[in-house]
């Protein structure tokens, strides 16, 4: 019997978390990368907290980016090299769908452990305790968008060789309006005001991203494969 | 001679891959010009030809990932981009390399790679390992097998996929005797079931002659 949508989800879903932790150097290394980022920045201005906290919304969400744009380029790269896209291609599934349940694997891998480090840093840099919420839901909901962003610059330089420097260039501009909205609602919730303005604006490019970047993504990767 | 009991056909038979004047230009090299093939069920076509003269090529435009610039391939009658996914559903395609993860033992590659096309049983599997010789070797990661071995495996993945339409590019690569004798006994039990292979092999294929057509390209 044919799977379903939702079970073909599944087997993307159990291989792709099986792996990670069969590799688990790969996974930490974002987040030993942002943690390192975030502490690094009382050294370089100063170990006042009250100067910290008004660049921790920004340092934060550059260093999310940042940690997250390290992630992509092994989003595709292995199923790309190993022919596990293209049996993707041909499973009689939905490309556009698979990649999606490849896309949130992902995220689960990076974006949400991203999300639950966020706190202890912003904190680091002088956030109050009151603000955790909004930097976990600031974070968590923007690396949703990151990720979808990310998957069309992973797909579409699958053919590149050492691709990094050009999936950042491809990334980081679509990735804008992420930061600029993520870091706002950081810097409303270290100021104990009410952030749920910029997160629903987050929330409406992490829909439009579930919508549209998969379909590219899916596009990327046939072009790749012929 | 009395045959093995054979397991039951997961497909229907379905007739035949049929492609008609293929045109495939790879920038400004014009690879296939002017293919045409049928293989009907029970048949397989051998498709021979000198290394670089498209062999490859031929069967990934078969299989619908390459767009040809002229031509077209159908499948049961119909053209297959009008049902890319319903053609899929029906294709079973092995390349050069076999889709499986280095740091996953290989019940652990089929379970995820066919769990994405069908619903499949931890039985059915192990049928299918012990099928290929796979026995003595099954539990150890992918990554330490020897080439010939995860061929075995691609193929465990092959009669897994209970598909109609086998696409085999270079299926005996790196397989020992004994490994090209079970590919030919594949081969055959899937012709009996009234299955279509197409298959790009190099050297003779100990498949009875009845099914067996060639196709030289180049």
């Amino acid at each position: 019997m044919n799977a379903s949508a939702v079970q073909s989800a599944r087997a993307v879903l159990a291989r792709d978390l099986k792996l990670a932790f069969r590799k688990r150097g790969q996974l930490v290394q974002p987040l030993v990368f942002f943690a390192i980022i975030t502490t690094l920045f009382p050294l370089g201005i100063s170990p006042d907290l009250s100067q910290l906290r008004n660049v921790a919304p920004g340092v934060l969400w550059v260093a999310a980016l940042l940690s997250s744009l390290l992630a992509l380029e092994f989003l595709f790269r292995d199923d790309a090299h190993d022919g596990t896209l293209e049996q993707y291609a041909l499973s009689g599934q939905s490309l556009t769908w698979l990649l999606l349940a490849k896309t949130a694997t992902h995220w689960l891998l990076t974006g949400l452990p991203l999300a639950l480090m966020a706190p202890l840093s912003a904190m680091s840099l002088g956030a109050p305790v009151a603000s955790v919420p909004g930097v976990i839901a600031s974070v968590a909901i923007g690396s949703i968008a990151l990720s979808l962003i990310g998957s069309m610059g992973a797909a579409l330089t699958l053919g590149v060789r050492r691709s990094g420097a050009l999936l950042s260039l491809l990334i980081l501009p679509l990735s804008v309006p992420v930061l600029i909205f993520g870091a706002r609602a950081v810097e409303l919730a270290v100021k104990g005001d009410a952030y749920s303005a910029p997160l629903y604006l987050l929330g409406a490019v992490a829909v439009l991203g579930v919508t549209l970047a998969p379909i590219a993504a899916a596009a990327a990767v046939r072009v790749s494969l012929e | 001679m009395p045959a093995a009991p054979q397991p039951t056909p997961h497909f229907t038979p379905l007739g035949s891959l049929k492609a008609e004047n293929l045109h495939l230009w790879r920038g400004d090299r014009h690879v296939l010009k002017g293919v045409g093939l049928t293989a009907g069920a029970g048949e397989c076509l051998q498709v021979t030809g000198p290394n670089g003269t498209g062999k490859t090529t031929l069967l990934r435009t078969l299989a619908g990932l390459m767009y040809p610039e002229e031509g077209n391939v159908f499948w049961a009658g119909k053209d297959i981009r009008a049902d890319m996914h319903g053609f899929h559903a029906d294709l079973g395609y092995i390349g050069h390399e076999p889709p499986l993860k280095p740091d996953l033992t290989p019940p652990e590659n089929l379970k995820y790679w066919l769990g994405v096309r069908r619903i499949i049983s931890k039985l059915e599997i192990d049928d299918a390992l012990a099928r290929v010789g796979a026995d003595y070797w099954r539990d150890r990661p992918v990554r330490t097998l020897s080439a010939g071995q995860k061929r075995r495996v691609a193929l465990a993945g092959l009669i897994l996929m209970a598909v109609p339409l086998w696409l085999l590019d270079e299926p005996t690569t790196n397989l020992d005797t004994q490994g090209q004798g079970l590919v030919a006994t594949l081969i055959e039990e899937h012709l009996a079931r009234g299955g279509v292979v197409v298959a790009a092999i190099h050297h003779e294929l100990n498949v009875a002659a009845a099914g067996l057509r060639r196709l030289e390209i180049g």
